[in-house]
């Protein structure tokens, strides 16, 4: 084949290739920002430049989405780009600056091998004309997306001084066929943190519930109730799909929650006749009960030094949290204000408990901070519920509804960024953001 | 929901007349009327007065009818039919036993007799035939979080188990599971889609 017929061929290659990356993209959760702080550093990510083979992945993109959400970064568009540099030696600074751009990513793409590519980005700072951090990735065709997100977290963590939370996980439950009650389908999702590359783990025609992570990522607990005379609590390996059963016994089985060591798994049973808390360990599966009286005990959460449990109780008649040592111990109530707090998540920092509260008759995601016990709530909702903290404690995803359909939503922790996030195809619920990967 | 209350009048009088079985903690009819519970919200900060959103009084708690070890209260004679079942009544869409949906009312969260009735008929039905096995579906509308209304629809199926082993059906003829708002009967957020979810469904096994 000719040069000019081989350029041609790949250039229509990645075109077809974008086309169907959008279209595929149909399953993508896409990212609305509802409410921003102005403000953001001012930072210009030029698509990476292919220099060798098919790529049809817009890592530059990806890198840019992630930057926006986080609030912090206000990326140029791209019509705006007058030159595309692939590396730093392409750089002519003065045409960032009179672009009054802060910051500048350069990065290039080759293919290596039928599966394998090597991606190179730069971070510049346009001002002091020089580079602040540079990495090169080895990734995988299916990893591709993986190396936009680790690039934003690298620039996130270069500029802003802290750990970003774009190389994560989120599993969640989608909800298809939902208008039709009988031929409802429930399916087990994981994705990125932008809701890409998500695949299925388990899928079936009963209801799933409350997926829980492992802090090494690799597993993940869950509720299902396929089988219609009792519900159980699975946990699963997430890349080979093979599970066993946590616990099945009579009543309720739920709630599953896994202490930051990853050696125990906090749960709810009702087989000693009320919902009370037990926690079983992993290995053994032995397991002692935490919790003992004729209330609702449910929806256990760790700190993240393993040495406390925070829950709901409606043992003062409604639901509230309360907390108890993770060995056993006093139980100690910790909401005071509303009549329903429910579903906390502790945060990886151990500075704060996100929560659903109740205002009036609506739902919402609230903050409360451990130190000054001050109560922040942070939408507003009308049903929203799940909330779980991203591993840098900033971001909390959550579930919520936008024109009657279920979908997800993420509020920054001080309530300055929303977002929502909806699927195309059916409804998404119960999501939890994965710890850092390895 | 007029009506109940005098049920209860009727049922604590023959009680306190049948002094030779004692059950505990029977109510005063003014206790009933209260249909204080375990789970009951504190107004402070419910709009519209008793807000029961979102905190599902469990059925008999305001009744607080507690079994003692092989011990089993008359209470059947009070109310449900008295129609003795035969074994294939449960399979005959005339019975009453055909109803197996038991609905929650909307502001109180407690069942109405035309259900009390049913439920002790089957609890009958069960009592009569020990190798009759039955399951019971607790569910709950939307609102809340989803462990906790898990627990709370868990609640009312075991209220109804309760009132069926009153009637002399065993524990090990039952069993209860709970599927909080995960199985709705009726999608929808007014208030009559919540109160067709409010509901325990019993199937036969």
């Amino acid at each position: 084949m000719s040069d000019r017929i081989k350029v041609v061929t790949s250039r229509l290659l990645l075109v077809v290739g974008l086309a169907l990356c959008w279209s595929s993209a149909h399953a993508v959760l896409r990212v609305e920002i509802t409410r921003g702080v102005g403000g953001g550093l001012p930072i210009a990510i030029v698509p990476f430049k292919v220099l060798k083979g098919d790529v049809d992945i817009d890592i530059a993109q990806i890198v840019a989405d992630d930057l926006e959400r986080s609030g912090k970064f206000e990326v140029m568009d791209r019509e705006n780009l007058i030159s595309s540099p692939g590396s730093a030696t392409d750089v002519k600074y003065q045409n960032w600056r009179v672009l009054s751009q802060d910051y500048l990513v350069v990065g290039n793409i080759e293919q290596t091998s039928a599966v394998d590519y090597r991606v190179t980005f730069e971070l510049l700072d346009v001002i002091k004309q020089k580079s602040i951090t540079a990495f090169q990735y080895q990734p995988r065709e299916n990893q591709l997306r993986r190396s936009g997100h680790k690039i934003a977290d690298a620039v996130h963590e270069a500029i802003i001084g802290s750990a970003g939370s774009f190389d994560t996980n989120l599993v969640y439950v989608s909800v298809t066929e939902r208008d039709s009650l009988d031929n409802r389908r429930f399916h087990l999702q994981v994705s990125d943190s932008d809701g890409g590359s998500s695949e299925t783990i388990v899928s079936q025609r009963q209801p799933i519930m409350s997926p829980a992570w492992s802090p090494d990522g690799n597993m993940i607990a869950y509720v299902s109730f396929e089988n219609p005379r009792r519900s159980a609590i699975y946990v699963q390996d997430r890349f080979t799909g093979s599970r066993r059963v946590l616990a099945s016994y009579e009543g309720l089985n739920g709630a599953p929650a896994w202490s930051p060591d990853g050696k125990k798994i906090a749960v709810t049973l009702s087989r000693e006749g009320s919902p009370d808390l037990h926690v079983i360990d992993v290995a053994t599966g032995r397991s002692f009960q935490l919790t003992r009286n004729p209330a609702i005990e449910t929806e256990p959460a760790w700190s993240p030094d393993g040495e406390t449990i925070y829950f709901t109780s409606d043992r003062a008649g409604g639901p509230q949290i309360y907390r108890i040592p993770a060995e056993g111990g006093k139980v100690q109530r910790v909401t005071y204000e509303g009549n329903y707090n429910a579903s906390a998540d502790v945060s990886p920092d151990g500075r704060l408990i996100t929560m659903v509260h109740r205002v009036g008759k609506d739902f919402r995601i609230a903050v409360l901070d451990l130190k000054n016990n001050l109560l922040d709530v942070l939408t507003s909702g009308r049903l929203d519920e799940s909330p779980s903290f991203s591993p840098n404690s900033e971001m909390i995803i959550y579930a919520t509804e936008k024109d009657g359909k279920g979908v997800l939503g993420a509020v920054s922790s001080d309530g300055a960024i929303k977002l929502h996030m909806p699927l195309s195809e059916g409804e998404v619920r119960e999501p939890a953001w994965s710890p850092k990967l390895p | 929901m007029k009506k109940y209350p005098l049920v209860w009048l009727c049922a604590s009088a023959l009680l306190v007349g049948c002094a030779s079985r004692s059950v505990d903690n029977i109510p005063s009819a003014s206790e009933a009327n209260r249909s204080v519970a375990v789970g009951e919200t504190p107004s402070a900060g419910a709009i519209d007065g008793a807000d029961t959103y979102g905190t599902e009084q469990s059925l008999l708690d305001g009744q607080g009818i507690a079994m003692g070890e092989g011990e089993v209260a008359d209470v059947g004679r009070s109310f449900g039919s008295d129609t003795y079942f035969d074994k294939e009544a449960i399979y005959d869409p005339g019975s009453p036993l055909s109803q197996r949906v038991f609905y929650f009312e909307y502001d109180r969260d407690t069942l109405s007799d035309q259900y009390l009735d049913t439920i002790t008929d089957h609890g009958r039905y069960l009592a009569t035939y020990p190798e009759a096995l039955a399951r019971l579906e607790g569910h709950a509308d939307e609102r809340g979080t989803r462990e906790y209304n898990i627990a709370l629809a868990e609640r009312r199926a075991q209220a109804v188990k309760r009132l069926m082993m009153l009637q002399g059906a065993s524990y090990n003829q039952i069993i209860t599971i709970s599927y909080g708002e995960e199985q709705p009967a009726v999608l929808g957020q007014t208030e009559d889609a919540y109160s067709r979810n409010r509901r325990v469904e019993l199937v036969y096994e």
